[in-house]
């Protein structure tokens, strides 16, 4: 085998796994809380932020500035009657948010949110734990995800739902792709899967910045994998009613969105880790002092500054633009984000060899180009799928009362004023009449 | 302890955490008998009747699944290799430019065929 020598027998990474137990359940019960928190406090922030887009005040009414008002909403929908529709699977049907929920708590758990503290006198890192396979990890917990949904539009046994359900499973498996593409760029400079490997390879450059492609790549794919505007198709109002949700009332209706706004969490603690050096401090602070601020329980501040910021571009997002069609959303996930990241990594990982191995760079030039004229000149020989012409119609001429009720002419079709019938014109002249008289 | 002990407490908690506020809600909420609101929910009218089985949905759903598959497996072939990607040299180059190029065919193919169009 080759390479494989190294840390053949490391299933554990250094400094993890020696956790006494009350330390293990303390970061347990921190987690939980810090998540519930941090979702209180995101509701609130997006609405205020989204008023202010647009010029409203938002809520400002329930606690301090109005910043009770998701804890006042969910505390509401606890007390509020648990419908479940005559239609619907009843075990598959209450199943459905505790399977949404459920994984959306785990993925803090592998994130790195500082160096080592001390804990009641205890030397401990602030993180749960660590895997050789972190990352991996994150993506398959969030792939579980998936199922909440899906089995909440199945099982409510009704059309929107079902609609809903089947949108956002196509649409989470698609961007998970070109999410799982964006980690490889990652993976192939910091040469380790674990999540705290990768914050220690990034002390000196942030991949976010020698790996802006692949950043920029993840930064629209979690938009996509959390469901969230202008990718929320499943939940389309106009179209959907609510989607997947349309049949859920009282908590469990709430779960789902806790679930969804846990994972709009989890995603920006996983761009933060990959991407934005993890809990180390920005560069300017980073300086100060021989690192002080890299130290301690400071790096918690910068963890939680990064992912409130990119919950911030969220927001932004949200309140910005307005929804794409489904057709042209998946086209963008196939045609654009596929492509340009597989290409991506091919030419990530030349760069990489070229440099592992000191080539000039006219050769590189020269073997990229030649992979590269290949593929567009095969991709030219496959024959494109005819599409067949659109049959001249028969009758030019357009009745707009045919049915009995008025309809707009199609394409092609002309509008004939003498067809409208008398009743219509006596109207008219009655009207003139009285008009007249 | 295990490295992945600690998930499973995280597990447990969050699992207890969930059932417990499904149940909280069913016994704390109201319960008033209602015939219309136990209805499939379809903007007020009686709802339309649905197809025994579950019906049929668009054939593109299951292309996207499969096309799914092959590119998630290709992405955990991927994964070791960058990670080893270092150590590995010109071969491992090589050999996975073919394997993408193996699957890029097929997914042009499908493509220029017209199978990710959605009309």
């Amino acid at each position: 085998m080759i390479g494989l020598s190294a840390d053949t027998n490391a299933n554990e990474i250094a400094g993890f796994g020696s956790d006494p137990w009350w330390i293990i359940a303390i970061k347990v019960v921190a987690i939980f809380v810090l998540l519930i928190l941090l979702t209180l406090f995101n509701i609130v922030f997006e609405r205020k932020v989204v008023a202010r887009m647009q010029h409203r005040l938002g809520p400002n009414r329930t606690g301090p500035k109005g910043w009770l008002q998701s804890l006042a909403d969910g505390t509401k929908l606890m007390f509020k009657e648990d419908i479940i529709p005559k239609a619907a699977d009843k075990v598959v049907y209450v199943l459905a948010p505790i399977v949404a929920l459920v994984p959306s708590f785990l993925i803090l758990a592998v994130i790195p949110m500082g160096p080592e503290v001390s804990i009641f006198g205890t030397e401990t890192r602030l993180q749960l734990t660590d895997l050789p396979v972190a990352v991996l990890f994150t993506l398959a917990i969030a792939s579980v995800g998936v199922y909440g949904l899906m089995l909440a539009g199945w099982s409510s046994g009704s059309t929107y739902p079902l609609l809903g359900g089947l949108r956002s499973t196509a649409q989470v498996i698609s961007y998970e792709l070109v999410m799982g593409l964006s980690f490889v760029g990652v993976f192939l400079f910091a040469g380790t899967m674990s999540t705290s490997g990768i914050v220690a390879e990034q002390e000196r450059l942030w991949y976010g910045i020698i790996l802006l492609p692949s950043f920029l790549i993840y930064l629209i794919s979690m938009v996509g994998e959390t469901n969230r505007a202008p990718f929320d198709l499943p939940e389309a109002e106009g179209e959907l009613v609510a989607g997947w949700g349309t049949e859920y009332s009282s908590f469990k209706y709430a779960m789902f969105f806790q679930a969804e706004y846990f994972n709009m969490v989890n995603v920006s603690a996983i761009a933060t880790t990959l991407f934005l050096g993890g809990w180390r401090a920005p560069w300017p602070i980073s300086a100060i002092n021989d690192g002080m601020f890299n130290t301690g329980w400071w790096p918690l501040l910068w963890f939680l500054g990064k992912v409130v910021l990119l919950i911030f571009i969220f927001i932004w997002l949200r309140g910005t633009l307005p929804r794409l069609r489904y057709d042209q959303f998946m086209h963008f996930c196939w045609k654009v984000l596929l492509p340009i990241s597989l290409v991506w990594i091919v030419a990530v990982a030349g760069m990489r060899l070229a440099f592992n191995e000191g080539l000039e760079r006219n050769q590189i030039l020269l073997y990229g180009g030649i992979v590269v004229a290949v593929l567009l000149i095969g991709s030219l020989l496959i024959p494109e799928k005819k599409t067949p012409a659109e049959p001249e119609p028969e009758e030019r001429e357009f009745d707009a009362f045919a049915g009995g009720h008025p309809v707009p002419p199609m394409p092609g079709q002309e509008f004939v004023a003498a067809r409208i019938p008398a009743a219509t014109t006596q109207t008219d002249d009655r009207t003139e009449e009285s008009s007249r008289a | 302890m295990n490295a992945y002990a600690p998930i499973l407490g995280l597990i447990l908690l969050a699992a207890v955490f969930a059932v417990g506020s499904v149940a909280f809600s069913v016994v704390a909420g109201p319960k008033r008998f209602n015939r219309a609101r136990l209805d499939s929910y379809e903007c007020g009218i009686e709802p339309t009747p649905q197809p025994v089985g579950g019906g049929r949905f668009p054939v593109k759903y299951y292309l996207t699944a499969m096309t799914f598959i092959i590119f998630d497996i290709e992405i955990i072939f991927l994964y070791p290799w960058a990670v080893r990607f270092d150590h590995l040299g010109v071969f491992g180059f090589v050999a996975m430019v073919t394997f993408i190029f193996l699957i890029t065919v097929p997914f042009i193919y499908e493509w220029r065929r017209g199978g990710l169009d959605w009309d």
